[in-house]
């Protein structure tokens, strides 16, 4: 399990155990995190599951991936540290993680 | 007052509402009735990486059993709805429960359509839209086994493409003169065409399946033309059709799906549907439509469920679509039907290209093969109504959002 950190526009938090190998995405929903919606299941086809991955975790989750790049075209104001969650996978490196949740998804 | 609200079928559609119900605050009784014994689950990785083992069944699951007890939706799972009585509200049911409801939401999908051709039922030829569907189809396809794949469409293409993932021999056999020829323009068809042929996948077009022959099981599928495919499994792929049998015998109207209106209405005012069972208004497009669509499942079915919540909602959306096959992720917009002119942007042997299509200079869809920003473009140009420059459109140097 790694610890993922969700925080909604109003700042509410909520930490959840996200086993490893599984997606921030699939945690989010299964918790029901409000905000990311994930419609088409993780298959980097929708971007409604986009979030902000905090400062100081960028460098180990990674830059866009070149189909996640493409996505971003139509999502509610990207910023220089946005991701789609279905493209972040769990690892034990990521304990700690914080994400913060758009206002809006999709374009 | 709404206090009862019965859903029935517990795909995209269903397990939306559900969500929506309880998350716009509908504390009354919400039932879900599905003749399939799982959890609601996403039926896109049926024929991809479920089907090829990378994903575990519990990670299809759009909610675990918690959610469902903690915000009290009553599954009655594994059990098919026999009869519906409108006059009455009441839902009769194969294990003898009667249910009766203020609201009624019919999420029923589409069903497989079948081959009737002689052997169309011998043991080793497969459907794929459920999930019981998936554990012999995946139990078949052991390496060096050949299978043979009825249908170019996207169940069908998708198959084999896992199919040769997991070390088959694969033939594909479409009837008509080229691949998904239905969804796509022919260029998309000829690159999936040649992407499938490089894979080592032996694609047929332009032949008809006369029959299938095997003595026990499957072992042979013959063309029109006398050709004989050996064949350990047989996976057929050649269409849906919408799940309407509930609602007709109801007397509900239906025609190529049950007959909607823009607030997701059926011909009975207390009877909602959504989903692939529909046939509904697509004010985008001017006319009605049936769509195979996760997006238009969710869309419709949340604008379903506020419905019957009394908060009046059209559900209008452009429609998209994905398919994912090999290391390729085909994304489309809209709805083709109309066009006038097509435009290619990109070369599809750069592996990453788009198809336009308009209607004068509007832009009504776009299929995207590896291209993400087109796609994302596009949706909102042509939700927008957009119209194009042909020539900034054609002009790879610009973007799809500038070429206005």
């Amino acid at each position: 399990m790694a610890k993922i950190i969700f925080i909604q526009p109003d700042g509410a938090r909520r930490e959840i155990d996200a086993p490893i190998g599984t997606t921030v995405m699939e945690t989010a929903v299964q918790n029901q995190v409000h905000g990311i919606v994930a419609l088409c299941g993780g298959a980097c086809a929708c971007a409604t599951c986009h979030v902000y991955v905090g400062e100081a975790w960028l460098a180990k989750v990674g830059p866009r991936e070149e189909m996640e790049e493409g996505m971003m075209e139509a999502a509610w104001e990207p910023r220089e540290n946005s991701r789609l969650s279905c493209q972040i996978h769990v690892t034990a490196e990521l304990d700690g993680l914080q994400v913060t949740v758009p206002a809006q998804q999709g374009g | 007052m709404v206090s009862s609200i019965v859903i029935i079928g517990g795909g995209q559609a269903g397990a939306q509402a559900i969500d929506t119900l309880r998350r716009e605050g509908f504390t009354g009784r919400l039932v879900l009735v599905c003749d399939e014994p799982e959890l609601p689950y996403q039926r896109p990785p049926l024929s991809k990486k479920f089907l090829s083992a990378e994903l575990a069944a519990d990670r299809l699951l759009f909610r675990h059993r918690t959610f469902y007890d903690e915000h009290r939706v009553e599954l009655m799972l594994g059990v098919k709805a026999e009869r519906l009585d409108t006059s009455r509200r009441r839902v009769h049911l194969s294990d003898g429960v009667t249910l009766t409801y203020d609201k009624l939401l019919l999420c029923l999908g589409a069903v497989a359509r079948r081959i009737t051709c002689e052997g169309a039922d011998l043991v080793g030829v497969h459907y794929l839209r459920n999930l019981a569907d998936v554990a012999p189809i995946r139990a078949a396809f052991k390496p060096g086994a050949r299978a043979v794949v009825i249908g170019g469409g996207y169940i069908g293409l998708e198959s084999a493409a896992t199919a040769r993932k997991m070390g088959c021999e694969v033939t594909v056999l479409e009837m008509a003169d080229r691949v998904m020829n239905r969804v796509v323009a022919p260029c998309v068809s000829q690159y999936f065409a040649q992407e499938h042929r490089s894979h080592g996948i032996n694609l047929q077009c332009d032949v008809r399946v006369a029959g299938i022959e095997g003595r026990h099981r499957v072992e042979h599928v013959v063309c029109a033309d006398g050709t004989r495919h050996p064949a350990d499994v047989v996976i057929v792929g050649v269409g849906a059709i919408a799940n309407t049998e509930l609602a007709e015998k109801a007397g509900l109207r239906s025609d190529n799906g049950i007959w909607v209106d823009e607030y997701c209405r059926t011909s009975d005012a207390d009877v909602y549907a959504a989903g692939d069972c529909t046939n509904h208004p697509s004010l985008r497009y001017g006319r009605r439509v049936r769509l195979e669509s996760v997006d238009n499942a969710f869309e419709q079915s949340k604008a379903a469920a506020l419905n019957i919540l009394g908060r009046a909602t059209v559900h209008d959306r452009v429609p998209w679509f994905w398919s994912d096959q090999y290391d390729n992720k085909m994304l489309i917009v809209g709805l083709t039907q109309d066009h006038d002119s097509q435009v290619v942007r990109g070369d599809p042997q750069a592996r990453s290209f788009s198809v336009c299509y308009l209607k004068g200079h509007e832009l009504l869809a776009v299929e995207a093969i590896n291209h993400s920003k087109d796609y994302m473009a596009a949706r909102k140009l042509i939700a927008d109504r957009a119209v194009m420059d042909p020539a900034r459109l054609a002009d790879l140097n610009v973007a799809l959002k500038d070429a206005v």
